[in-house]
């Protein structure tokens, strides 16, 4: 089973050098792509390998792309920039890509911003991810003293600069809009779409936000073609994934499998099963963004496409397991207390409603919910769901709350019915 | 007032950026890396980013790790996103703010620890983690929290 994202993640924990990531092939996707490829080639290459964005939203990338406006059509400086943002709750695999080869993702924005013809790249990192900052800017820095970014790269017509901004927290700013935002110095709040990022975004220029996962596929399109990473997926979406499992499971970590891998053979085999002692009550497949799952969905392929038909996502196809000695309303408590607090209050229905979502929830596991309560939260499902806010916040705030008013409505009516958390 | 070493930094981070305001997020974590937080007058700090002190408010306000008011020598971040919670987040809690004597928000009496929540840190695989300042801890137990929080009360951290 080939895994061109990890296999040259080292096991010592030490990130992968220049002169290591040069002697394992690295680099030479940007020569043949600046060498004697156009960049439309590159972008049909990226089209035709199914790959979709792995930042959770799943759009393929290559149709992301043929959006921004190239040759004279197009205004400068046109941005490329890395979304580093990680901080869905339950997902902890692009900290794995950031902080053990900093340069695949290095040579992905390259490779990248060639076919988008981009002058400038950023990377928007999280500020918590200290070491990746670290490991970053000395391999951008590495970057630059050989030639791979800066003016005239490698001797072609080619420039980019690339720089890394380190945030100050808030979730909101993963979502792209707000990152561009983030990125002016503004107030990181949604934009309204349209226009779209790939017309007018950092500054209102063409810029395109893509995730470090899916950046990090680029060169490996680019070195073995869209046939190969296509070959290495189970199913039409493109390529591997890197899947997570946490949780009481025997195994928490993360796997670089063929795309479509089953969610049981995920959490039994590569995760181990369950602990001694635990039972398996339910998995969010994909974030804290996605809809609960149960034992009969298992079977599932973990793909874009298969997940909806079992009612779920993707998402980030990193997994959170709930055990069976651990409360399924106190876990939904969790969830949306995240989601409401990082709300950026910019839209009324977001920033009312998920308090109050929390408010409810946090009554009945305290013991002090009433029987309406579930008609209430019900209702709230209704009115957050999308095109009834600014961003995708709340609609996916949502999801793993409608779907444990329907997997596990008994445990939340027994905290109404016996007046408190029968867990504790 | 910005000292002469303040406004030496801050001046080269807006000579790195695209534009003036595009600093600002760096240049107040630049004044509070050196005073331990971001004072409430901007004034000064607004007109070196060509903003007005609401538009550098309004993003002061917005960051999570952006503090507004004094806080103790070390920051403990802990994350009590889901993967977390279903590890035991809430006795980590309750232990810290036991040998703390403090609850979400607030600082140590010796001015040495202010305990903070964090949206999920990315560790979910050796969770519950926390960080101090800039390091990152997993797999935290009671114990190990003891044994963290008196190296950093030792200064050996």
């Amino acid at each position: 089973m080939e895994r061109p994202l990890t296999e040259n993640i080292r096991s010592d924990g030490q990130p992968v050098g220049i002169e290591e990531y040069e002697k394992l092939g690295g680099y030479q996707a940007t020569r043949k792509a600046l060498g004697g490829m156009s960049p439309q080639e590159i972008t049909a290459a990226v089209k035709n390998a199914d790959l979709r964005g792995r930042g959770g939203a799943g759009f393929p990338t290559g149709i992301k792309w043929s959006f921004i406006p190239m040759g004279d059509a197009a205004r400068h400086p046109k941005y490329l920039v890395c979304n580093a943002d990680e901080m869905e709750p339950g997902t902890f695999k692009d900290r794995l890509l950031l902080e053990g080869n900093p340069h695949q993702l290095i040579e992905g924005m390259i490779v990248s911003g060639y076919a988008l013809e981009a002058d400038l790249a950023y990377i928007f990192l999280r500020a918590e991810y200290t070491l990746a900052a670290k490991r970053l800017g000395q391999a951008i820095a590495e970057a630059y003293a050989k030639g791979y970014l800066g003016r005239r790269i490698l001797g072609s017509d080619y420039s980019l600069d690339l720089r890394l901004h380190l945030s100050a927290g808030r979730y909101i700013c993963g979502e792209e809009t707000a990152l561009l935002n983030a990125l002016e110095g503004k107030r990181a709040i949604p934009r309204a779409k349209p226009p779209h990022p790939q017309t007018s975004g950092l500054w209102g220029k063409p810029t395109i936000v893509n995730n470090v996962e899916t950046l990090s596929n680029v060169p490996h399109i680019v070195d073995r073609g869209a046939e190969w990473f296509k070959s290495l997926s189970h199913t039409d979406c493109g390529g591997t994934k890197i899947y997570g499992v946490s949780g009481r499971v025997k195994r928490p970590g993360l796997w670089e499998l063929p795309m479509g891998t089953p969610a049981r053979e995920i959490i039994d085999l590569h995760a181990g099963g369950m602990r001694n002692g635990y039972g398996f009550r339910g998995v969010i497949p994909g974030g804290a963004s996605t809809e609960f799952l149960l034992e009969e969905h298992l079977d599932v392929r973990m793909d874009f496409d298969s997940l909806p038909k079992a009612g779920s996502r993707l998402g980030t196809g990193t997994m959170i397991v709930l055990d069976d000695k651990t409360c399924p309303v106190g876990m939904v408590l969790s969830l949306e207390t995240f989601f409401a607090r990082e709300s950026c209050g910019w839209c009324t229905p977001c920033r009312e409603g998920l308090r109050w979502v929390v408010q409810i929830i946090d009554a009945i596991e305290k013991g002090e919910g009433a029987g309406e309560d579930l008609d209430i939260l019900e209702g709230q499902c209704r009115l957050l769901a999308p095109g009834h806010t600014f961003c995708a916040l709340a609609p996916g705030a949502v999801e793993p709350l409608q779907s444990a008013l329907k997997y596990f409505r008994e445990d939340f009516e027994r905290h109404i019915k016996e007046k408190g958390c029968p867990w504790r | 007032m910005l000292t002469e070493g303040e406004r030496r930094e801050i001046e080269e981070e807006i000579a790195k950026s695209e534009r003036k305001r595009a600093a600002s997020v760096e240049v107040l974590k630049i004044v509070q890396k050196r005073r331990g937080w971001v004072p409430d007058d901007l004034d000064e700090l607004a007109a070196t980013l060509d903003m007005t002190p609401d538009e550098l408010d309004a993003v002061a306000t917005f960051y999570s790790l952006v503090f507004r008011k004094p806080v103790g020598r070390h920051v403990i971040l802990i994350c009590d996103s889901v993967s977390c919670w279903v590890m035991e987040y809430e006795s980590m809690r309750e232990h810290l703010s036991e040998r703390l004597g403090i609850g979400m928000g607030g600082t140590s009496t010796d001015g040495m620890f202010t305990l903070l929540p964090v949206a999920c840190l990315g560790a979910c695989d050796r969770a519950p983690v926390m960080m101090v300042d800039e390091v990152l801890y997993t797999n935290l137990t009671t114990e190990k929290i003891d044994g963290i929080l008196e190296a950093y009360r030792r200064g050996n951290m």
